[in-house]
């Protein structure tokens, strides 16, 4: 019994204050900016702030909040976030049933599955992405932020695997009731799978709410941009000229950008319990094959 | 024959009777998607033949004028070019080494904690920064990185070392990205190994046990040997990114002073191509990364194929 010896307690107790070290570091950057952006401005810029608040004080959220330019974008945000993953959700899943059915039922779905493959081995590009968005015109509306990224083929593969593993006599059952494929999909499949859909939803909205390289590019409006493009505008390239001097005044303050990222990450933190539940699961059986 | 016929026509007959005919409907399904893709994913995919252009906006696809490889001639013979290309392959190559080697010894370690709450709170703490953005885990790295940040306070109050220009000296920066990146990635990267773990035969721990093989005899006979097939399956699919150097990181950290020691391909096709206008050079650049990444991909999943039978679908 190896957890009796002494060597292995030794290191059983090194070992656990190692990782647990190793854990709280990863955090500790998160941790200091909170603690920046609760704290009075001028111990912030004077820089007496380590791990906790020096003069707590709401103040920059409160800013932040009466900002009229970052609620704009942050409803932008909620917007696309929401738009995005419902339409993805729905086409998504729709081609992933049709795609799990094999060759026997559906002859084209080898053919189906690599049309999607290949756009996944061979991106389109950059500059020819932005002249197609230039040409249907689809600059400053918000459908630019959406229709690009809607068919997710690592999504539908996922999805497919988990579809494949429904057992077939529930569909044989649906159909000799005489239910075509919408309805097998929607009264039998789409319950069935509920927690997966759960997943890859998590997993889309995440992927909408970070994404801010499309609204860079594709809203020439600034009034337009999404939270994380106007986050990336004022806090990492600092560009102030895009916005109106007045309306921004002091957003690029040190507890006000700390109190900006937070705001920004803040949804993925709440859903980020929920996500852990799910993704380990979804990760291992989108891996794992019959 | 004779038999086989009759009984794939019977096959037939029983499919029928469970209702399987209706492909239509099945096309109609994937249709959406299909389109969609074909908008967004195939019509930019022909678009990269601007790469042998000179693409003038008033003139179109159509019209501009042909010029053959005259970009990519341009390309290679370019100083900066041949910079940036190593400068993607550094990125790339190391944080795929790390990204692999970390994970792995940190999901041996994680798996030796019989906590289960600590095992799952350390799990909790090192996953979560996969889910930021890099928008805002560099908003966190400038602070902190900055000449006043708190690293730097800590470095000179603690160990009297003057300020480190973490984001501004070209081989800091260089430092920054690969550690950061491992930062953000190691624990959703541990995965992987942890579900590969679990997986393990208990029997061959009993076995060695009652051999009176020791934890770290056991460590290396039965587990690392057991999960050298996931390794390898990871690491020969991992080498479709050597040219993948994560443009959002790169892009949200670096600045005009430190170009020649941290600008990498998809900065570069930004930059040249979107800023500076010159798309069908841009796109040539683009184009090369694209060719190259699809044949280290495809090699890649042949090799994971054939040696381990990995598939995707």
């Amino acid at each position: 019994m190896y957890h009796k010896t002494l060597s292995y307690r030794v290191f059983s107790a090194f070992n656990n204050t190692v990782l647990l070290v190793i854990a709280i570091l990863c955090l500790l950057p998160m941790f200091h900016l909170l603690m920046v952006s609760l704290s009075s401005s001028a111990a912030a810029n004077a820089g007496l702030v380590t791990l906790w608040p020096k003069g707590l004080t709401f103040d920059a959220y409160e800013k932040t909040f009466r900002n009229a330019n970052f609620l704009k974008s942050l409803w932008i945000s909620i917007e696309r976030t929401v738009l995005g993953t419902a339409l993805g959700m729905l086409v998504n899943a729709i081609a992933a049933y049709a795609l799990s059915k094999d060759t026997r039922v559906f002859r084209a779905r080898n053919v189906y599955l690599w049309f999607f493959v290949v756009t996944m081995l061979f991106p389109g590009g950059l500059i020819p992405s932005y002249i197609l968005i230039l040409k249907l015109h689809l600059i400053n509306n918000l459908f630019a932020l959406i229709l690009p990224g809607l068919v997710a083929v690592y999504n539908i593969i996922l999805l497919l695997n988990f579809f494949r593993s429904v057992p077939k006599e529930l569909e044989e059952a649906a159909f000799i009731d005489g239910a075509g494929h919408v309805r097998t999909f929607w009264a039998v499949y789409l319950p069935i799978s509920l927690p997966s859909l759960a997943t890859v939803s998590l997993f889309t909205m995440v992927s909408h709410w970070n994404a801010y390289f499309d609204g860079l590019i594709y809203m020439k409006d600034a009034a337009k941009l999404p939270l994380a493009s106007f986050m990336q505008t004022i806090i990492v390239q600092a560009d102030m000229t895009k916005f109106d001097p007045a309306a921004i005044a002091g957003l690029s303050q040190r507890t006000l950008r700390a109190s900006q990222i937070f705001i920004g990450a803040l949804p993925i933190l709440i859903v980020y319990p929920f996500l852990q539940r799910y993704f380990v699961k979804g990760i291992v059986i989108g891996a794992v094959k019959e | 024959m004779e038999a086989n016929t009759s009984k794939s026509a019977a096959r037939e007959l029983k499919d029928r009777k469970r209702g399987y005919k209706q492909p239509w409907t099945l096309h109609l399904m994937v249709l959406p998607a299909a389109l969609l893709v074909l908008i967004f994913s195939y019509v930019p995919m022909l678009g990269n033949v601007m790469a042998f252009q000179d693409y003038k906006a008033r003139l179109g696809f159509a019209h501009s004028p042909w010029v053959g490889f005259k970009h990519f001639h341009y390309m290679f013979t370019n100083d900066y070019f041949v910079k940036i290309i190593g400068n993607t392959l550094l990125f790339a190559c190391s944080k795929v080494v790390l990204n692999l080697v970390v994970p792995f010894l940190f999901a041996l370690l994680l798996n030796e904690v019989r906590k289960m709450g600590l095992k799952r709170s350390i799990q909790t703490f090192v996953y979560l920064p996969h889910f930021l953005s890099w928008v805002t885990l560099s908003g966190i790295l400038i602070d902190v990185l900055g000449q006043t940040g708190i690293v730097n306070q800590l470095l000179t109050s603690a160990f009297g070392i003057k300020p480190i220009f973490f984001l501004g000296d070209g081989t800091w920066f260089r430092v920054t990205i690969i550690v950061s990146d491992v930062w953000k990635e190691f624990g959703f990267n541990t995965i992987i190994f942890l579900a590969a773990l679990s997986g393990i035969n208990p029997a061959l721990y009993e076995a060695a046990e009652v051999d009176g093989a020791s934890r770290w005899k056991q460590t290396l006979n039965i587990t690392v040997p057991s999960l050298l097939p996931i390794l390898i399956v990871v690491a020969t699919l991992a080498m479709g990114n050597v040219l993948n150097a994560n443009f959002d990181q790169v892009f949200n950290l670096y600045s005009p002073m430190i170009y020649q020691q941290g600008d990498i391909i998809d900065t570069f096709v930004y930059r040249e191509g979107l800023l500076g206008g010159q798309f069908s050079f841009a796109t040539a650049v683009g184009f090369f990364k694209s060719v190259i990444s699809l044949v280290l991909i495809v090699f890649s999943y042949r090799l994971a194929y054939k040696y381990a039978g990995y598939r995707i679908f």
